[in-house]
């Protein structure tokens, strides 16, 4: 063998773990920008480790602030759901035993999961998870931390263009899933439910209302393959 | 409802999830619709924090130097940049745009 896999694994897991890391600072500094502490912006990636829910959950307080509370922990928690599939997707990588899985818990995100299921070897899946889900977690809480204090001394984040970036990171975020014809209409069905309700409805809601898109889309697709199914004959005929 | 609370509220749902994971035995992903709806949902509400973030400004909409800084990410993440330099480009084009005293 001329390249151990595991080793394939912790390359790429250094890779993604760098990159992702240093883009804690932008959250760090958007966060007590946003009308958060310093120590709060830390806890968030501290417990939450999520950057998604954690840049959701800032944007809303940031326009909405504390009256805005359900509306953040909304939708800090349905951008979280999907943590939940990638759980059952690694569990059986990580295996057994009850401390290693409640802290694989804590390390399941986007990153760990790509990583570790872009090996093929088991041994590699393990090592992809688990060194892409440590180097992030220490990365993006150190770098929060110093974006955090940055933020206290940069005053107007605008100046800097990290409102911007925030943006950025959404759509980096939405585009490597943007690969079929279904996500893109579902992506410009709730973009447009988005920029329709931000007027008319309170901060952070309009978020909400959008993700009954994907909702829906998921509904429309369960009654499409049960037709489908159904009535077979249809497909056959000339 | 404090800053604290919400953020304790918000942090110990995401994680919960997360855990919550781990007690569903694998095979419940094959049932396709949960896993595709979730895949859905996810893509919206990406989307729209794309909007909001872009052009959101409480509760009013306005267009200022964010719109052509994500259009330069947008440029950038179809050349497949690596996701920093996306960042840090999109964050450089807003500066420079609002520096200059081109945009808002």
């Amino acid at each position: 063998m001329s390249t151990d896999p595991r080793r394939e694994a912790l390359r790429a897991a250094w890779g993604v773990g760098i990159a992702v890391s240093a883009y804690g600072v932008s959250f760090g500094a958007l966060a007590v920008a946003s009308g958060v502490s310093v120590w709060q912006a830390c806890v968030l990636s501290l417990v939450m480790f999520s950057g998604g829910s954690q840049f959701a959950l800032i944007g809303v307080i940031a326009s909405g602030g504390a009256g805005a509370g359900p509306a953040a922990i909304a939708g800090a928690t349905l951008l979280g759901l999907r943590n939940g599939l990638y759980a059952v997707r690694v569990s059986p990588i990580v295996g057994p035993g009850f401390v290693k899985r409640l802290a694989a818990g804590h390390l399941t995100i986007d990153e760990s999961t790509a990583v570790s299921t872009a090996q093929a070897d088991p041994a590699a899946q393990r090592t992809g998870f688990w060194a892409t889900g440590l180097i992030i977690y220490v990365g993006w809480n150190l770098m929060t931390l110093v974006g955090a204090l940055l933020g206290d001394l940069l005053g107007d984040v605008r100046a800097y263009g990290l409102d911007a970036a925030a943006a950025a990171a959404f759509l980096g975020l939405v585009w490597p899933r943007l690969r079929a014809l279904e996500p893109v209409a579902v992506a410009v069905g709730a973009a447009l439910v988005a920029v329709v309700t931000i007027p008319l409805l309170s901060p952070g809601v309009p978020v909400l209302t959008a993700a009954l898109v994907g909702v829906i889309a998921g509904l429309v697709g369960a009654w499409r393959r049960r037709n489908a199914a159904g009535a077979p004959q249809e497909v056959t005929e000339p | 409802m404090t800053v604290w609370t919400i953020i304790l509220t918000a942090s110990i749902a995401v994680l919960a999830i997360k855990l919550v994971g781990y007690l569903v035995p694998p095979r419940v992903l094959e049932k396709r619709g949960a896993a595709e709806t979730a895949e859905h949902v996810t893509v919206a509400l990406l989307a729209a924090l794309v909007v909001v973030q872009t052009v959101g400004d409480g509760q009013s909409v306005s267009v200022d130097a964010r719109l052509p800084a994500v259009v330069v990410a947008a440029g950038l993440l179809a050349a497949r940049a690596p996701f920093i330099l996306v960042i840090v480009a999109a964050a450089a084009t807003a500066a420079v745009l609002r520096a200059l005293g081109w945009a808002a």
